[in-house]
């Protein structure tokens, strides 16, 4: 599926929630990364020994949560990625290239 | 069990391991290796992050610091889980570039410098070497651990003899699999599938032990949990900076560890297959950890008191008297070494061939000016002595650390080494200004400091480094202490490494990249990799070339081997059309070459090799000079086109145009005839019939007889003045006239004119209104013919003017050369509408009987001013009719051949 391009102001339906996905499946390592510091604020210090039983299951729920999480994004966000390389790599794949004898386009910034 | 049965047991799985390699090469050549390179078996290869120091050193972890063994597991589950972020780009790129190792990649990113990737393979070598030993070592202590009969096995109680037959058999597999060719794009579809087994095993192994743990040894999970708070330590509280720190470093060092690289970049063929490892990689490390803290605490529980925990997942089994679970425990603890040990020193041997050895050799050879010889077998064997001399260094250093420190240490010394090229990695996706210079600069200084205050310390006192620097800093400066340097006392040898290494890294990063300016390759390399997403297609960077493809043939050759080069060259050669083996040396060829060879040799050195051959390491000034003529010839060309068609354009247009004058012409003379015809019908009608009538009457009055033959002859004056006007007008049109030019004055012309014109209807009395000064003029043409213009305009006036009281002026006005007469009336004159049409023949406003004319006067009077230089038009808004007669003052007498061509403009400007 090839996505539309940046420029492209206004997107279709599809679209726009594929775009919306890609947003979420930025996010959701930084919610994971809260999520995994958490334990750190519930600190006790008072405490002769540590809580470590309901820690790990917390940690363990966590992540197995996020799996989860990506599991579901990855069964949408595969759809946006390319062909896959064939095993034996061609001799060539750039026919489709009808190179120009120009120069590379210089880059816009740096 | 016994020692012999031990070591067959070992052989027995590499043999094993020996066959699922060898057949997965075997189907992968004959191309029916689908199942091979599954996201499943590309999954189960990245576990070759879970080492033997997860397989051991988890448990010993948890049972020193509870849940902080964690940490090394969610790091790379958020990274894993946010791959959309960055590993999506990091392989896309890997993949387009074909690159073949972290060292490699950078290289590439910042203009192909081997500068950067003999700096980086350093820093790999560095932290891998200490890895590599951790894995002899485990292998070598369970060993000892499982060896019930160390008493008549001498051997067996000497784990130094057992590291060094382990080194041995791992570097011949390493070998026989990850060197058997040079893979176009590094990839070892043997070793991968090898290490997919490995990590299905050492995972069942971890469970099952765990399973028993649980459920055999304990009642469950409850009683698990209720155990492990018993169990709990006062050290097992989570410390917040070593967990957010150690969170942080591991996350790094999955992207950053040379092996991990490998089998998720540089042996990745689809990005899907990175979609499904997104979620099932972090479940395999959620499977492997999930049983560690209870064998930990089973462990504490039960084993003797100063049992090493670090091999609780092989003595607890032991202890327990569960020997074939031992045994497969074994196994994996085995099989987790080993795998790791494979792709380690193979992608680091990579490194070091393509980066080091490889450059070295082809300066060496330009300097004495020798031909190459067999490349291919050059970079093989260079690869097989680098796997060899890695863990060589392994070993040695395994002897060294004398293999007393906990397992865990040596990982993270390792991990912190290697994350000192993340800044460097994450410029080289992100950031478009991250230079050479700065990554450079940044990777030097981060990996002194981790060199100074964790690598050399991690041996001991003593060792490395005197306890006296240790104590009191380099030459006794306080703020130079390896542990705590420039004063800071706050954090753990770790946390402060990685603190001051990976800032002052990303600093002097970032002031590099900002203060120094890139050259052009680089500039292009960056924008192909930050916009990898927005630019599909890789670089572009050869022009104009001057090589000979016989000389690049053997080349590459002797890189990607014979019958491949040939096949690359001779599918080249078809693209452009040709037949043979050699294709023309255009930039697209060259691109295609050196990408192939870079897949075998890595980028730097690919573009070196190309660049020697070629001639031209850089774009030089005739290259531009020549791209620059190149794009200048196109440019005229496409301007003689454009020129070209324009012409063209104006010819057909030109075409049309005479075209249309044609038909306008053609119809005119259809026109025209029907007009005559008509004309010479009309009078001849009434001759006919008048005579008709005189013939048949016989009874008629000479009166009538009179009267008819009046009308007759009158009919017939009228056909003799139309036929005169024809043959006049015909004359006049074709320029056969012949003119009588003598000088004359005007005045006189127009007294002769208005007494002519009077016999037209005498019975009207127009008032002539004349000035007779300007009248006085003497000019040089035909008088007869112009005195034949002002008597047919004079005469149209008594015919047509409308007003009672008819009046005529004549108004005479000079201009330059020019003689301009105004004839204007006070009628109602001609209507807009039909004012173009006067001047046509056959044209009457009026019926024809009523004016008694042709109507071929006024189309004659032009034709004869036109014969005498001049013109006459009607001049609208005059008050009446206003015709203005134009001539010249003198009338050059034109010589005879120029007459034709005068004629023919007539025509032309006839409409």
């Amino acid at each position: 599926m090839k996505l539309p391009s940046r420029n492209t102001q206004f997107l279709a339906r599809d679209s726009y929630r594929m775009r919306r996905l890609m947003d979420a499946a930025r996010i959701l390592p930084v919610l994971g990364l809260i999520l995994l510091v958490l334990p750190l604020m519930r600190l006790d210090s008072g405490a002769e020994s540590p809580p470590t039983a309901a820690e790990a299951v917390y940690l363990f729920l966590v992540w197995i949560g996020l799996i989860l999480a990506a599991f579901v994004m990855s069964l949408w966000l595969r759809r946006s990625l390319g062909p896959p390389r064939p095993l034996v790599t061609p001799v060539s794949g750039r026919q489709g290239m009808a190179a120009p004898s120009m120069p590379p386009v210089a880059p816009k910034d740096d | 069990m016994s020692f012999n049965l031990l070591v067959l047991t070992c052989i027995a799985y590499v043999i094993l391991l020996f066959f699922v390699a060898s057949a997965a090469e075997r189907s992968a050549q004959q191309g029916r290796a689908k199942w091979l390179r599954s996201p499943l078996v590309y999954t189960l290869s990245l576990s070759v992050y879970c080492t033997a120091w997860t397989f051991y050193g988890a448990v010993g972890y948890a049972a020193r610091s509870g849940l902080e063994f964690m940490t090394i597991y969610l790091g790379p589950t958020l990274v894993f889980v946010g791959w959309w972020v960055l590993l999506r780009k990091l392989v896309r790129i890997g993949r387009e570039h074909r690159v073949t190792s972290i060292a490699d990649l950078i290289s590439a990113r910042y203009g192909k410098s081997n500068l950067l990737g003999v700096i980086v393979t350093l820093l790999c070598v560095a932290a891998g070497t200490p890895y590599i030993a951790l894995q002899l070592q485990s292998i070598a202590l369970s060993f000892t651990v499982f060896v019930s009969d160390p008493g008549r096995v001498p051997l067996a109680a000497d784990k130094n003899i057992i590291a060094f037959w382990v080194a041995a058999g791992l570097t011949f597999f390493t070998i026989a699999f990850g060197t058997r060719n040079l893979d176009a794009n590094e990839q070892h579809h043997g070793v991968v599938t090898a290490i997919a087994v490995e990590a299905v095993v050492k995972l069942i192994a971890l469970i099952a032990v765990g399973i028993f743990v649980v459920w055999f040894v304990a009642s469950g999970p409850s009683d698990i949990l209720a155990r492990i708070d018993a169990q709990a330590l006062p050290e097992w509280t989570i410390q917040p900076g070593r967990w957010t720190g150690l969170i942080l470093l591991s996350a790094i060092a999955i992207i950053c560890l040379p092996r991990m690289f490998q089998v998720t970049v540089v042996e990745n063929i689809d990005d899907k297959h990175l979609a499904t490892a997104s979620w099932a990689f972090p479940l395999y490390l959620f499977l492997i950890s999930l049983f560690v803290l209870p064998i930990a605490v089973i462990g504490m529980e039960l084993m003797p008191e100063g049992a090493n925990p670090d091999m609780f997942v092989l003595t607890l089994p032991l202890h327990l008297g569960q020997d074939g679970l031992a045994l497969l425990s074994f196994l994996g603890g085995f099989s987790a070494a080993t795998s790791m040990v494979i792709v380690a020193s193979l992608a680091l041997a990579t490194m070091v061939s393509n980066h080091i050895v490889v450059p070295l050799w082809l300066k060496l050879r330009a300097a004495r000016n020798l031909d190459s010889g067999n490349m291919r077998l050059l970079v093989l064997s260079v690869r097989r002595l680098s796997i060899s001399l890695i863990l060589a260094l392994g070993y040695i250093y395994y002897i060294i650390s004398g293999g007393s420190e906990a397992l865990a240490a040596i990982g993270l010394v390792a991990f912190v080494g290697v994350a000192q090229a993340l800044p460097a990695l994450m410029g080289a996706l992100f950031w478009r200004g991250a230079s050479r210079n700065g990554a450079a600069l940044g990777l030097s200084i981060g990996a002194c400091l981790w060199f100074y205050s964790l690598f050399l310390p991690s041996f001991g006192p003593d060792v490395m480094i005197s306890a006296q620097v240790l104590e009191h800093g380099l030459w006794g400066q306080s703020w130079l202490r390896p542990y705590s340097l420039f004063g800071l006392t706050t954090l753990d040898p770790l946390l402060h490494a990685l603190f001051w290494s990976l800032l002052l890294n990303t600093l002097a990063f970032c002031l590099g990249s900002l203060l120094s300016f890139p050259s052009p390759i680089e500039r292009v390399q960056g924008a192909l990799f930050v916009n990898i997403f927005d630019r599909p297609g890789p670089t572009r960077s050869w022009t104009n070339p001057v090589a000979q493809a016989e000389d690049l043939l053997p080349m590459a050759q002797r890189i990607l081997g014979a019958s491949e080069g040939q096949a690359f060259f001779r599918a080249q050669a078809e693209l452009q059309g040709k037949s043979g083996f050699l294709p023309d040396i255009t930039p697209e060829f060259l691109q295609g070459l050196e990408l192939k060879m870079s897949g075998s040799v890595g980028a730097a050195t690919a573009h070196a090799m190309i660049s020697q051959t070629v001639g031209t390491a850089v774009v030089s000034v005739e290259d531009l000079m020549a791209v620059a003529s190149e794009t200048a010839q196109i440019i005229e060309y496409s301007s003689q086109l454009e020129a070209k068609s324009e012409e063209l354009t104006r010819t057909a247009r030109k075409l049309r145009d005479a075209n249309e004058k044609l038909r306008t012409l053609s119809d005119q003379k259809d026109a025209f005839l029907s007009q005559i015809s008509h004309e010479l019908r009309t009078p001849m009608t009434s001759i006919r019939a008048f005579s008709e009538i005189m013939m048949d009457a016989g009874d008629m009055s000479v009166q009538e007889q009179a009267h008819f033959a009046r009308i007759i002859h009158d009919e017939s004056i009228r056909l003799t003045r139309l036929l005169d006007d024809l043959l006049d007008l015909s004359v006049l049109e074709h320029g056969q006239v012949s003119l009588d030019i003598r000088a004359v004055n005007l005045r006189d012309l127009i007294d002769k004119a208005i007494s002519a014109s009077k016999s037209v209807q005498a019975q009207r009395n127009f008032r002539i209104l004349r000035s007779r000064d300007p009248e006085d003029v003497e000019i040089v043409t035909d008088s007869g013919r112009l005195t034949q213009v002002f008597i047919n305009i004079l005469s149209n006036a008594r015919k047509y003017c409308d007003a009672t009281d008819p009046q005529m002026k004549i108004i005479v006005r000079q201009r330059k050369t020019m003689l301009e007469v105004d004839f204007i009336d006070n009628g109602s004159g001609i209507p807009r509408d039909k004012q173009a049409l006067i001047f046509e023949k056959f044209s009457r406003l009026t019926d024809s009987l009523q004016a008694g004319g042709a109507g071929l006067g006024l189309a004659i009077c032009r034709e004869i001013m036109n014969n005498l230089g001049g013109d006459i038009d009607y001049v609208p808004g005059q008050g009446g009719a206003a015709f203005r007669v134009s001539l010249p003052l003198v009338l050059e007498r034109k010589p005879m051949a120029a007459q034709p061509p005068a004629a023919l403009a007539r025509a032309e400007d006839a409409d």
